[in-house]
């Protein structure tokens, strides 16, 4: 714990020395991320046999394609200074939502349209009632949770399979890469989102003033901001990617379960945190958080090489990371003036 | 009047829409199960719905009281659920790998160890948040991750049985109400002298409406706020035993999920808003208590359990919108009554037919200002 301060400034001194400037310290914990992840996997290289495969890497997409969709939502509500707890709810809800609906005869697109469709309204929702009612994002995302979830049993209580023609289809299909690696469709939707949110949250006025917000809400409403639509707005973003992680998750399953997805909001809070994007708001960037999923990827990849230790392993090693990228935030912020 | 100024004084205290959804729920109860209010005695145990609401609610209202005073400062722990796992597997695991499992003394040496974890879980907790000065939900999300996987690796993945009548006693047992309505009973009045009768109540109040200025005038913030999460872990750990004991096994999976959502719940339904400042303890009994009867309600209605999770959607935003000031402005503007904000299984909490009462506004939204500029000022 006390070592953490020193071997940062450790860090930072012999970048400074390799590059010749000073890393700014916005990008160090994103940095810090990558690093991690290069060790990570070059420990796993070391190791076992095999690791050090495309396919490995391939997999780490294909497994965590609708974790990446969520991450990047999460990325634009976090960096104006909130929270979702209700992605992993909505995801379960867009499975089962797919699942009914094809089950009872919908055509495919039309399925797909309406359950984006009520991902956004279901973020809208929360995001009028958090930016004019003033309630914490907190207690509201935690009630649309539990509707969510609720809702999910309302549609049914047992998990229901796929077996529409074109999702199998879209499900199974596998897209050939060099080098004997194949990927699936999720995979290049999640890729599509990812760089859909890297634009607009890095080039465009909607996510400049997310920014501008997560620095400081009242100097981005002197400045003239439209705080209240991109407020309301980054939640109608994380609603919408909640629905799109569904869809992936409801192709990934071929199933829609009201039980699919439970805690998986953490795993989205802690990709992001430890992708390197400030809980206060303001700092962060989508590649980080993309980064923070793989690093989670490449744990539980290893947890499953490793074929001796058991899946719990996985939560103790996130919750040891989510700490240790806390702690290194808590300093780079103290030492910011 | 004495009963005018009785209900001016609950409305003021905020304490009036809570307690009327309560009792609008018993009685939509005993209207629809006219047993549902029937108590009797059998070999000196009381038995009733009513008595099986209380004992399923304890842990509930044990862990919202230490969420209360947490909540208070300011703060909050989503830990509990996760202390409440680890708490059971400790107690279970001890005991069964004891050479004695049957005795009581295995059963209190277990439970000791168990209660011991928790106070450190929360000192761990504390020491984040108060020292480290790390935001409370992002400080507690780490133990709230990692909790459940160090339950899994003290049981080692199994759900693991025992068998000690010692142990049954914290949760099934019953002195003629049952042992954990006693033990929740008795945290709830030592909490509500200690910090009532004492200054404590006040100092901690302080610190949730600004730490940094209570600390300058002389309060130890440091130590109340991490006190508070040593009490929340400590609550949580006793809750996770009485859950564990009542079914005499120790589930690291599922003991104790969601329920920190259920404390926060019966928290804010009692009328303890989360911006800290103030807190209502008698509140976080209603609340728990109006939790639990909605849950057994939908049982009871044979409505399928998992649908619960929807009613209790729509209490949270239900209270949330009628304790924001800014809805409650809109209800005053607004046409008098006849728009609620939704047409809600608890009808009572939604319409408020009269304007709520101008000083409760008035304080709200001091607390909510005061929180603006003062969480800058711990961040810095």
């Amino acid at each position: 714990m006390t070592a953490a301060p020193i071997s940062l400034r450790q860090r930072t001194a012999q970048l400074a020395h390799v590059t010749g400037r000073t890393v700014p310290a916005r990008i160090l914990p994103t940095l810090a991320t990558f690093i991690l992840f290069l060790v990570l996997f070059g420990a796993g290289s070391a190791r076992f046999e095999g690791f050090a495969s495309g396919q490995v890497v391939a997999n780490l997409f294909i497994d965590n394609a609708f974790l990446i969709v969520l991450a990047v939502g999460m990325t634009f509500v976090i960096l104006t200074g909130g929270i979702d707890l209700s992605v992993g709810a909505v995801v379960a809800l867009s499975t089962m939502v797919t699942a009914a609906l094809l089950q009872a005869g919908w055509s495919a697109p039309v399925v797909v349209l309406l359950v984006l469709a009520m991902g956004s309204t279901f973020g809208l929702l929360m995001g009028l009632v958090i930016h004019y009612f003033e309630i914490q994002p907190f207690i509201v995302t935690l009630a649309g949770m539990f509707l969510a979830r609720g809702l999910c049993f309302v549609v049914g209580v047992e998990s229901v399979p796929i077996k529409d023609p074109s999702f199998r289809d879209l499900a199974t299909a596998a897209i050939p890469l060099p080098g004997g690696v194949s990927i699936t469709w999720s995979v290049i939707m999640a890729l599509v989102v990812v760089a859909v949110g890297a634009w607009v949250l890095h080039r465009t006025r909607f996510g400049r003033t997310a920014y501008a917000i997560g620095g400081s809400e009242s100097s981005a409403m002197l400045m003239g901001l439209s705080v209240a639509k991109v407020k309301v707005g980054v939640y109608v973003v994380s609603g919408l990617c909640s629905a799109i992680a569904g869809l992936l998750f409801s192709l990934y399953m071929l199933s829609g379960y009201g039980l699919h997805a439970v805690g998986m909001e953490l795993d989205a809070i802690a990709a992001v945190v430890i992708g390197g994007t400030l809980l206060a708001g303001g700092v962060g960037y989508v590649a980080g958080s993309v980064l923070g999923v793989m690093v989670l990827g490449v744990i539980q990849t290893l947890i499953s090489f490793q074929g001796t230790l058991s899946s719990w392993w996985t939560k103790i090693a996130i919750g040891t990371l989510l700490l240790m990228f806390i702690v290194m935030q808590r300093i780079i912020v103290r030492r910011q003036p | 009047m004495m009963t005018e100024r009785r209900i001016d004084r609950l409305r003021s205290s905020g304490l009036l829409w809570p307690l009327l959804a309560l009792i609008a729920l018993l009685v939509a109860n005993a209207v629809v199960r006219p047993s549902f209010l029937s108590l009797r005695m059998q070999d000196g145990h009381l038995y009733g719905s009513l008595i099986d609401i209380l004992k399923n609610g304890a842990p509930t209202l044990l862990i919202a009281l230490g969420m209360c005073l947490v909540i208070a400062t300011r703060g909050i722990d989503l830990s509990v659920g996760a202390v409440v796992a680890i708490s059971g597997a400790v107690t279970c695991t001890y005991i069964a790998g004891a050479p004695d499992p049957a005795s009581a003394q295995t059963a209190l040496i277990g439970m000791g160890i168990a209660l011991l974890l928790c106070v450190v879980l929360g000192v761990w907790n504390g020491f984040l948040v108060a020292v480290l000065g790390i935001q409370p939900i992002i400080a507690t999300l780490v133990l709230m991750t990692a909790g459940r996987g160090i339950a899994m690796l003290i049981t080692d993945g199994q759900i693991i049985t025992v068998n000690n009548t010692a142990y049954r006693t914290v949760g099934a047992g019953f002195l003629i109400l049952p042992v954990s309505i006693l033990i929740a009973l008795a945290v709830l009045i030592g909490v509500a002298l200690i910090t009532r009768r004492t200054a404590l109540g006040l100092l901690i109040e302080s610190v949730g409406v600004n730490p940094e200025a209570s600390r300058l005038t002389g309060i130890h913030a440091r130590t109340i706020r991490w006190t508070v999460y040593v009490f929340a872990g400590l609550c949580a750990g006793v809750a996770g035993l009485m859950i564990s004991s009542n079914v005499s096994a120790a589930d690291a999976n599922n003991a104790g999920l969601w329920i920190e959502m259920d404390a926060i719940l019966a928290v804010v339904i009692g009328g303890t808003s989360l911006a800290g400042g103030r807190y209502s303890l008698t509140g976080t009994l209603i609340g728990a208590l109006t939790i639990q009867t909605l849950t057994t309600t939908v049982y009871s209605m044979g409505i399928a359990p998992e649908i619960t999770l929807v009613f209790k959607a729509v209490v949270v935003v239900t209270v949330c919108l009628l304790q924001a000031p800014k809805f409650r402005a809109l209800l005053t503007r607004g046409s008098r009554g006849s728009r609620g904000p939704r047409d809600t299984p608890t009808a009572p909490l939604a319409p408020p037919a009269s304007s709520p009462p101008p000083e409760p506004i008035h304080r709200d939204s001091v607390g909510a200002t005061a929180a603006v500029p003062s969480r800058k000022a711990v961040q810095s």
